[in-house]
């Protein structure tokens, strides 16, 4: 059995969005700046995208800009937002710890230039609390960035509650919705959202395209300088192809959501069930609070990144925060984060599901997860010591 | 282009070598669960030969490749020459390891000096 389970990395093209995209990578190449016909042709087909993405997130079409991605889009929305703070004499941020890293190395550059950020906790269901998020705003407070989905444990934070205090206060605030957008309803007017970054490949869209929301009224800054695209805020030359086959793919994906999303949440927990009898195992992250496709565990006694290319070798494609599998030595920062320590840490594994994924896929998983993790602590001298009492299960 | 070589993944997928020696000569552990990679290995030692080597390691896959190939490398011979054994020459054996994972042959050359080590500690009157 082949069963790609990593869609918060990647997923497949839509074949309508393919279709869409295929005119514009073949006869009709002109460029959106372009007077004579083909050119303008292109430039509709770039306006009704943004159209239907605006529609798709209850946005018009002036507030959306597309840029290369998902990063691009939280680089641009929180330096522009800070930027603009400093020039008002804002210095101060405030975001969490389990965000991404396009906004955490962000934050970090604005750090080294003086800026002050709060990073909220995520407790242990990975989940922000609105509370906190009031009691850390102060009077030079030019900026709340929280993520609307996180990528490693699928955690929903409370948008719409943030969103509403951030307004009361007249404060800025983004999200990065790169994990929700096309699996959850968005819409930025009920989630009270000054400014959105999504990116098309996470909801069968192509890769090298997104999108940036950002509120009438709302300074943006451009720091892509050339020509005038994108309102001036984005120079470059529109990735045509790439913006008509988001349009394409966002549609779908919400016109299936409601369907897909009541599938996914019942495989979603029967995934859960079935992993949580893996003995010393446990759910990373709030049990309903979360993505309908996400599923994450730590398994006591064993590594992830071993644990990953047996499953491989099973034909399950997933991943893993363990720190291996990241080219450094600290597992992820998410984890870490919800208070999971070290050692558990590395075992982690992160399975999300695909729209086509079954009932059959699911028991496979299942199976295959607690074989390879069985024979992995078969000789795992960590294993080892918390089977003879040497050292005390955590899980 | 793959991750591992095909060496790499030969022994993780079957590792030579895994288990325990009850009664060995030496036992050494090295690495923390903290950063991801333990090994433990475990010597059988008669008149100065290696006549047994055992692993258990918790660890990425080239972790358990590294001291899947170290225990071959030294298993039937003379201790002098597992004293010698580098983590070059295990990565090597391996057909190379990527950069970032060189640390994992590393620890299987100190789980082996570790081992050797805790031998001589019983056994002073071997060491020369």
């Amino acid at each position: 059995m082949k069963i790609y389970a990593d869609n918060a990395a990647t997923t497949k093209l839509s074949k309508k969005a393919l279709e869409a995209m295929l005119p514009f990578l073949t006869e009709n190449y002109g460029n959106p700046s372009s007077l004579y016909t083909s050119g303008q042709l292109a430039r509709e087909a770039v306006e009704k995208a943004r159209e239907t993405v605006a529609r798709c997130i209850g946005a018009s079409p002036r507030e959306i800009y597309f840029t290369s991605g998902g990063s691009e889009a939280d680089n641009q929305a929180i330096l522009s937002a800070a930027e603009l703070g400093k020039k008002a004499g804002k210095t101060h941020i405030v975001s969490d710890t389990i965000e991404h890293h396009a906004v955490l190395h962000t934050l970090k550059k604005l750090e080294k230039q003086g800026f002050e950020v709060t990073y909220l906790p995520a407790h242990e269901n990975g989940i922000v609390r609105v509370e906190e998020l009031e009691a850390a705003l102060r009077d030079d407070t030019c900026l709340v960035t929280i993520m609307y989905a996180n990528n490693e444990i699928g955690t929903l934070q409370p948008v719409r509650e943030i969103g509403a205090v951030c307004r009361s206060r007249g404060i800025l605030f983004h999200t990065d919705a790169v994990q929700a957008v096309g699996h959850v309803p968005v819409d930025v007017n009920l989630d009270n959202v000054d400014m959105l970054s999504a990116s098309a490949h996470k909801f069968h869209g192509p890769k090298g395209v997104g999108f940036l929301y950002v509120r009438k009224g709302v300074k943006l800054l451009s720091f892509i300088e050339g020509g005038a695209q994108e309102r001036g805020k984005r120079a470059g030359t529109e990735n045509v192809a790439g913006i008509c086959g988001t349009a394409v793919a966002l549609e779908e994906a919400v016109e299936n959501m409601p369907a897909n999303a009541l599938k996914l949440t019942a495989l979603r927990d029967r995934l859960i069930k079935g992993l949580a009898e893996i003995p010393h195992s446990a759910l990373n992250g709030d049990p309903l609070k979360r993505l309908p496709s996400n599923v994450s565990f730590c398994f006591e006694g064993i590594e992830g990144e071993s644990l990953l290319l047996l499953l491989d070798d099973r034909g399950i494609e997933a991943s893993s925060g363990s720190a291996c599998t990241s080219g450094s030595l600290d597992p992820s920062h998410v984890l870490l984060a919800i208070g999971r320590v070290h050692d558990v840490a590395h075992g982690s594994l992160r399975l999300t599901l695909g729209d086509d994924a079954t009932e059959e896929q699911v028991d496979y998983i299942i199976k295959q997860t607690g074989e390879v993790v069985s024979y992995l602590r078969s000789f795992s001298p960590v294993w080892r010591n918390l089977v003879s009492g040497k050292a005390e299960f955590i899980l | 282009m793959a991750l591992y070589s095909e060496k790499v993944m030969d022994h993780f997928r079957n590792p030579r070598n895994v288990g325990v020696i009850e009664n060995a000569d030496g036992i050494g552990e090295v690495g923390n669960a903290k950063c991801g990679d333990i090994m433990k290995m475990y010597l059988k030692i008669e008149n100065d030969i290696i006549t047994d080597v055992k692993f258990e390691t918790f660890g990425c896959g080239s972790a358990i490749a590294s001291s899947s190939m170290a225990t071959e490398l030294i298993k039937g011979k003379p201790v002098s020459e597992a004293l010698a054994l580098t983590n070059k020459a295990v990565a090597e054996a391996l057909d190379g390891l990527p950069d970032y994972k060189m640390h994992c042959s590393v620890l299987a050359e100190e789980a082996i000096k570790n081992a050797l080590d805790d031998y001589y500690s019983k056994h002073p009157e071997k060491k020369v």
